[in-house]
């Protein structure tokens, strides 16, 4: 037992010198291999966050919001529909919104106007999305005046502004009073944008809405695991469109590590044919020579997990940002919540690390096959 | 002690380059003493050489160590029988750029597991024998091609083989450092040790240290001219 031990430090100990000894060309590699999992470690963490911050927020969304439809297009709910909805069992309760969208031509940007439905907000006063605090300068006690759609100017009064930790779902949102909304908009008494239910049995939500269709024909439920759902898909087309782009650098980056670390040079067969001839095994060189690479890949993949984790939850992901999060005028500011997930950390291990370290040990093993007698001929 | 019965290598076999490096060679390696393997260029010296220190197998034919047949072991024995039983010193030396004197010399033995402050122990006493220990922690590339070939000596002695085995010793070596490797070579006869080497160079095969000469050409064993004349007219 003692003598394998000593073996193995023996081993690793020349492993380490032999690491050394290629300076240059090790360093080189660890640098090209960090990159690469720094890339898509990134870019994996990202998306990651992104879906597990869009749960994290929609979890007190409604379970289902009912639109109307006319023509294809979302319109107006009339008062008759409340009571229908009404009269459906499961469903727990019914609360109507009014919401709609304002375009502000001087910071050419879209704001959400909405009616909040657990706040009480005074007429003339607003309180406004962190997006609008830090683009329109728009802080608590500061006025705005809006021009409505039918040209009229409204001035209000913002009382607060709403935590930054919502500021995925936020950043637009302009909160007023009802009566503030319905005469901006000139929006009819009775009528709403839209209804939210809540179901009492979480199980019946999918019932509820395909009874929702049978009973206005007119009317678009939207269950909350559809919105999840979307969101999901929009992060993974997203993360897949980067990875696109980003493929030809990665490949690149891949052919690179892969050249370097298949590749031996004549020097290296040449200390392996040394070795066999002075009474090394087989399997000794190719362990010795398993560990240089598990070594170099393994520590690539420590450095540029870190890396990336670092970029995305310290330095809010600023070298991809734009093409992830989306284009927009108000721009989203938010901390994602740090958080590794053990499943995505194996995946990248293994598509990155076991990879590297197979394509060193085939060129070696043929090498280390090779009848010791070639280092006599040398 | 080191027994070939009807050895013939070839390589490329099958092919239509295949070649006969040695054809037929019978020969007996007695225990302690200096062979020298002589012959003119692709007479087959480097192949007998590497089949006698089992770095490579016979295509026919059988080898023998100490009456018990190896030439059809597998690698992994093989292996262990040169480790154990054979030293090498290569033509070029072929010492591992990058690593210390020292660190050379104790390479072979780092597959056996034994402790390194006992493998430094050994490498230091024999760096001391060939009065190289000031050069212990110098990367093997700074030093003189004498120094070199001592570094490669002290390698091929550090698991204490009965056999050593040299390819062209003095190949590389001056007159002075080419008298200077024949004492060392003194030095291991005179410990009981069997040295095999090739040489082209008349200062070693007619040095007195020599106990045996085995001229070569064309892959068989041919008889000394210098030895028969020496019969016959001395």
């Amino acid at each position: 037992m003692n003598d394998w031990i000593e073996r193995q430090r023996h081993l690793l100990d020349f492993t380490l010198t032999s690491l050394a000894r290629r300076k240059t060309k090790n360093i080189g590699l660890l640098v090209v291999f960090t990159l690469l999992v720094f890339v898509l470690a990134s870019v994996s963490l990202y998306t990651q966050a992104l879906r597990s911050e869009a749960v994290r927020v929609l979890e007190q969304s409604p379970e289902i919001v009912v639109q109307r439809l006319v023509a294809g297009r979302h319109d107006l709910i009339p008062p008759d529909y409340l009571v229908g909805i009404g009269r459906l069992r499961g469903v727990r309760s019914i609360e109507t919104r009014l919401w709609g969208y304002y375009y502000d031509p001087v910071l050419k940007a879209n704001y959400t106007l909405m009616v909040p439905r657990t706040r009480t907000i005074e007429q003339g006063e607003i309180v406004v999305g962190p997006a609008l605090e830090h683009t329109r300068g728009l802080g608590t006690n500061t006025g705005i005046s809006l021009r409505a759609y039918s040209g009229e100017l409204h001035t209000f009064l913002v009382t607060d502004v709403l935590p930054h930790e919502t500021e995925l779902m936020s950043a637009d949102l302009v909160l007023m009073n009802e009566d503030d909304f319905r005469r901006f908009f000139n929006f009819p008494d009775g009528h709403y944008t839209d209804i939210v239910l809540s179901v009492a049995n979480p199980r019946e939500v999918r019932n509820i809405g395909l009874k929702l269709m049978e009973m206005l024909p007119d009317a678009r439920p939207i269950l909350r695991e559809e919105v999840l759902r979307t969101y999901n898909s929009i992060y993974a087309w997203r993360e897949g469109l980067l990875l696109a782009l980003l493929s030809a650098s990665i490949l690149a980056f891949g052919i690179l590590a892969w050249e370097k670390s298949t590749g031996l040079s004549a020097d290296e067969r040449r200390e392996i044919g040394i070795l066999k001839a002075i009474g090394w095994e087989t399997g000794d060189v190719i362990r010795m020579k398993f560990w240089e690479g598990f070594v170099i890949a393994f520590s690539a993949f420590l450095f540029g997990y870190v890396l990336a984790y670092v970029h995305v939850f310290y330095l809010r992901f600023f070298l991809f940002e734009p093409v992830l999060k989306g284009w927009a005028v108000l721009y989203p500011r938010f901390a994602l919540t740090p958080q590794i997930d053990a499943m995505q950390l194996i995946t990248l291990f293994i598509f990155t690390v076991v990879p590297y370290v197979a394509a060193v040990l085939v060129p070696i093993w043929r090498a280390a096959t090779t009848d010791p007698d070639t280092v006599m001929r040398s | 002690m080191l027994e070939l019965i009807a050895i013939r290598k070839a390589f490329n076999q099958g092919k239509p380059n295949e070649f006969w490096a040695l054809d037929g060679i019978d020969l007996e390696i007695p225990q302690k003493g200096v062979t020298v393997l002589r012959g003119p260029s692709g007479s087959g010296k480097t192949t007998l050489l590497t089949i006698l220190g089992c770095l490579a197998r016979p295509t026919e034919g059988r080898v023998r160590l100490h009456g018990e047949l190896i030439s059809g072991l597998p690698e992994r024995f093989l292996t262990e029988i040169r480790r154990k039983t054979f030293g090498f010193v290569f033509q070029q030396f072929n010492l591992i750029r990058g690593l210390s004197a020292i660190e050379n010399i104790i390479l072979p033995s780092y597959p056996t597991g034994e402790r390194r402050s006992v493998l430094l122990e050994r490498g230091e006493a024999l760096l001391e024998k060939l009065r190289l220990s000031h050069r212990r922690d110098n990367a093997v590339e700074w030093l003189s091609g004498g120094e070199q070939q001592r570094v490669a000596i002290c390698r091929a002695l550090i698991n204490s083989p009965q056999i050593l085995i040299a390819d062209e010793p003095t190949a590389n070596l001056d007159t002075r450092l080419a008298r200077e490797f024949l004492t060392i070579l003194k030095l291991l006869a005179d410990e009981g040790r069997t040295v095999v080497m090739t040489s082209h160079d008349p200062v070693v095969a007619d040095s007195e240290v020599v106990d045996r000469v085995i001229s070569l050409r064309d892959g068989r064993i041919v008889p000394d001219l210098a030895q028969v004349f020496a019969q016959a007219f001395g």
